[in-house]
């Protein structure tokens, strides 16, 4: 059986004024991911190492972490293909650490419920709201988000400047925007205008290219640019 | 809840190509303003008189002026790729059928074909005359 360094960031606010790599060598088989290999130190090497973990099937969004520097889900990136290593594992970029690799993610939620990212119907309908394929093409990728906060990891303008509402939060208000069944538009247009909306982002692409789920999330923000303008401009004539 | 924020570094940019190559491309706005009012003191130059226009030209056949030409077209390129890049996460969604966009395609490529192959046939038979 091949082994490989993984080298962890650890973080025990108990006893740690600052956070210190850790190495362990780890025995793996060709099926192994980086979660399983963090497993096996928890296991049988070291079981005060801290992460998180559900699904390890790439749908719940817990175990993403840096892995040699690029936002990943640990679950669905496999020791082989890091051979012959070292690995460097840390806790996602952005973010305050609690522990180990586990990180603090209540900026996020909390960013989550201001943009009411949850469908505000349009007026009350008898039935089921109908809507065609067509209009769930619209929206349909940005659904697919799992929070996993990878997008975040990614971005340098959140790194630099935390009140950025940020990627995943502005996809998933989109997502609601550009579903035809929703009237809530103009109360996300208040997130999305304000200063730290969607104009703190420059465009850099990182978010959408670390995307585990294929979500574009540059691109939900970018396309709230145009709505923000438009609605900038447009209250000129409204008056 | 005691936590530890890491600091970012003024050089976050190096670390990673994909940050590298996003600050390449901002750092290449730059020198396209510098370009665009090389052009400006030119159309000024134009505007004093010939005689002074004439310098102008002269001093852009300069070796470090040609440089310059070369390093910012290059740089144009570059710059010019990545539009391509970010446009499709800008603009609106097209009002067309996935089939539309892949028959324009089609078609455009075919056009081109012809285009190309008809130029060259052309060419052939002025080079017999």
């Amino acid at each position: 059986m091949r082994t490989i360094r993984i080298e962890c960031l650890r973080y025990h606010p108990e006893t740690d004024a600052e956070p210190h790599w850790q190495t362990y060598e780890v025995p793996f088989t060709d099926d192994m991911s980086v979660l399983q290999g963090l497993q096996h130190i928890k296991d049988h090497l070291d079981g005060s190492l801290t992460f998180r973990w559900s699904c390890r099937m790439a749908i719940c969004g817990s175990c993403g972490a840096m892995v040699d520097g690029v936002p990943k889900l640990t679950c669905e990136t496999f020791l082989r293909d890091l051979y012959p290593g070292p690995v460097r594992i840390e806790a996602l970029n952005n973010f305050p650490i609690v522990r180990d690799l586990a990180i603090d993610q209540s900026d996020f939620l909390e960013k989550l419920q201001g943009v009411k990212a949850h469908l505000i119907p349009r007026e009350k309908e008898e039935g089921a709201y109908v809507q065609t394929p067509k209009q769930m093409d619209e929206y349909y990728q940005y659904s697919k988000c799992i929070n996993c906060l990878l997008c975040y990891a990614a971005c340098p303008q959140y790194g630099l400047n935390e009140k950025f509402t940020g990627p995943a939060a502005i996809a998933l208000a989109h997502r609601y925007n550009a579903d035809s069944r929703d009237a809530g538009k103009a109360e996300r247009l208040e997130v999305f205008n304000a200063e730290d909306g969607v104009w703190g982002c420059t465009l850099v692409g990182y978010c959408s290219e670390v995307c585990p789920k294929e979500v574009d999330p540059a691109r939900a923000v970018n396309q709230n640019k145009i709505e923000s303008a438009k609605d900038y401009f447009l209250r000129f004539l409204r008056k | 809840m005691r936590t530890y924020r890491r600091p970012v570094s003024g050089l976050w940019w190096t670390r990673n190509p994909f940050y590298l190559w996003y600050m390449l491309r901002e750092l290449s706005s730059v020198l396209l303003v510098i370009y665009a009012l090389t052009l400006l003191v030119g159309l000024a130059r134009l505007v004093q008189g010939v005689v002074r226009y004439e310098d102008w030209l002269e001093s852009l056949s300069r070796p470090g002026a040609v440089a310059f030409h070369v390093f910012t077209f290059i740089v144009v390129l570059y710059h010019a790729w990545t539009w391509f890049k970010v446009m499709p996460k800008t603009l609106p969604r097209l009002p067309l059928s996935n089939g539309a966009i892949v028959l324009s395609g089609v078609v455009a490529a075919l056009a081109a074909s012809l285009a190309l192959f008809g130029a060259v046939y052309l060419a052939g038979l002025w080079s017999l005359l």
